[in-house]
């Protein structure tokens, strides 16, 4: 299972998307997650739908790693889906006992499992398309002016380059606590849900444990490294708005208009 | 000339659930040249890594006083000046390393130090040639080796152009191939740059290869001289709670049964020597 999570990988290239600046792309998803919302009809879903196969496509990575994915969150989708299926009031079109599937329940049910699909899709493809250090400096770049309200930039930014940087090591350690938990007769992948889940305190808590020990060693070190927080700081590289930027915003702004004008013209089914 | 003067060097701590005050370092006087390689011995609790840790000002001393580069370390406004000027590397790779990208990571300290783009360029390119891990530098630090990690967070101090190096036993958490890398490029630093090493170890094997050896005990300095005066003193190192290297310790041991040799042994290569010329004076005798 914990294979599966690809957030917060990052496939190298050199594609259009790939060359976008990350402030583009950061405001880009959040036009683009505003539209997913937007939208009212199947053929607003198809245009996001054909939006998106264009970046995937532009971006050269495989479709099949993408959808991938969604595995993780498969559950939730399902769980979604079902209890607008059933719960939703209106007219209804199929009952069995107290279950029944209303026509407002399948519109809404549809809906939302896209949204959540076509949220995710769209995020992956930032994430994998994006290293998280040139994500993280966009952040930052992007929060900076809010800095006047006390809002702390440099440091969230940090914070979320530091998250990132020890994902894959705190995964392996907790393979490793499982591995141990295990040969001395922990069992974790049988028994019910609430079996499973009180195994997991066992593992949960060394995994804390080495958590907090590692941040204070990582403390020291980036002090021995003379940091200092974001005052004063240079960086290795710098964020530079270029050509291709203005094309993306362009790619953007058709999207947005084809979605609003199919909202007016088409209205809501 | 020295570059690190250390003073009767006291520290204690207040212990926060007993509420006794514990005495880590006890009266130091310790001295370390420029280009000098020091290695710094001890048992667990023998105050090594507590010594490492004043030498760039993450600890003051309670009493006395550490020097470096002729500062003060408890001068607060020149806290950076000391930083920059010692280059700390930890046990742990994993816990010293920032970036998701080796380059990034090198570049963490000339960023902090607010060095132009340009100019932390030239410096990283310039540390992970040092180190020979130019080849990696976009990599992630967690698909690397042990070795190659602790190479990578040699790299990201030598980016702040530091004065010396202080180990805090770097090599403890790697494998023997690990160990190798690391004592290699410490060794190169130390005799083509002309850097500086403090080596904090409880190996034997690297400390044999310094230049100086300090044994710590209890928080106070028990031994201090060349390798050859500290290791053939098998009986007080072991009373002080360390190993000696295996050459010198076999030649020890067949000086106790009574074959009389020159103690006076570091590697495997000298102990040979020493054994073979024993075995032909022998033989001339007869």
């Amino acid at each position: 299972m914990l294979k599966d999570i690809t957030l917060g990988q990052y496939f190298p290239g050199n594609s259009f998307i790939h060359r976008l600046d990350p402030r583009t792309k950061i405001l880009i998803i959040i036009a683009y997650v505003v539209l997913v919302f937007m939208v009212q009809n199947f053929i607003g879903y198809a245009a996001l739908a054909l939006f998106l196969a264009l970046c995937v496509g532009v971006s050269g990575i495989s479709p099949k790693y993408l959808i991938r994915g969604l595995k993780p969150i498969l559950v939730f989708i399902v769980f979604t889906g079902l209890f607008n299926l059933f719960l939703t009031p209106g007219e209804t079109v199929w009952s069995f006992g107290i279950l029944k599937i209303t026509r407002e329940g399948i519109r809404f049910a549809a809906f939302m499992v896209l949204r959540l699909i076509f949220l995710i899709l769209g995020t992956s493809l930032l994430t994998l398309t994006t290293s998280p250090i040139a994500l993280t400096d966009g952040l930052e770049r992007l929060l900076a002016p809010f800095k006047k309200i006390h809002l702390p930039s440099h440091e969230i930014a940090m914070m979320m380059t530091i998250a990132l940087r020890f994902i894959p090591t705190l995964l392996d350690e907790t393979d490793k606590i499982m591995k141990a938990q295990s040969a001395r007769g922990a069992s974790i992948d049988s028994g019910s849900i609430f079996a499973r889940a009180k195994a997991m305190v066992p593992i949960l808590i060394p995994l804390f444990v080495s958590a907090f020990r590692r941040a204070d060693e990582l403390a020291t070190a980036m002090e021995c490294r003379c940091y200092r927080g974001g005052e004063g700081r240079t960086r290795l590289y710098k964020l530079k708005y270029g050509a291709v930027d203005a094309l993306g915003w362009v790619y953007m702004a058709v999207l947005a208009a084809a979605i609003i004008f199919i909202n007016i013209y088409f209205g809501s089914f | 000339m020295t570059l690190v003067d250390i003073n009767n060097l006291t520290f204690e701590y207040i212990d926060e659930e007993t509420h006794e005050r514990n005495r880590v370092l006890d009266k130091i006087n310790l001295k370390v040249d420029r280009g000098e390689f020091l290695a710094v011995l001890g048992h667990n609790g023998s105050g090594k890594s507590t010594l490492a840790k004043h030498m760039n000002a993450i600890l003051v001393p309670t009493e006395g006083s550490v020097t470096i580069d002729g500062i003060d370390t408890k001068d607060d406004s020149r806290l950076f000046d000391i930083r920059r000027r010692v280059g700390m590397v930890f046990q742990n790779p994993d816990n010293q390393m920032v970036a998701t990208i080796v380059e990034e990571d090198v570049a963490f300290a000339p960023e902090n130090l607010g060095i132009p783009p340009e100019e932390i360029r030239r410096r990283v390119d310039d540390a992970l040639e040092t180190v020979g891990m130019s080849a990696f530098k976009r990599h992630a630090p967690h698909m690397l080796s042990g070795g190659q990690k602790q190479r990578v967070a040699i790299a990201g101090v030598l980016a702040m152009q530091p004065e010396f190096l202080v180990m805090d036993e770097p090599t403890a958490m790697l494998d023997p191939k690990g160990r190798a890398e690391v004592i290699e490029t410490v060794k190169k630093l130390n005799r083509e740059k002309g850097m500086t090493v403090v080596l904090i170890t409880h190996y034997m094997d690297e400390a044999v290869q310094a230049d100086r050896v300090v044994v710590m005990d209890n928080g106070h300095i028990a031994m201090d001289g060349t390798p050859r005066e500290v290791f053939p003193q098998v009986e007080k190192l072991t009373r002080l709670g360390l190993d000696t290297p295996q050459s010198t310790y076999l030649i020890y041991m067949l000086n106790s049964a009574g074959i009389e040799l020159d103690p006076r042994v570091l590697n495997d290569a000298e102990c040979a020597e020493t054994l073979l010329r024993a075995i032909k004076q022998n033989r001339e005798r007869r």
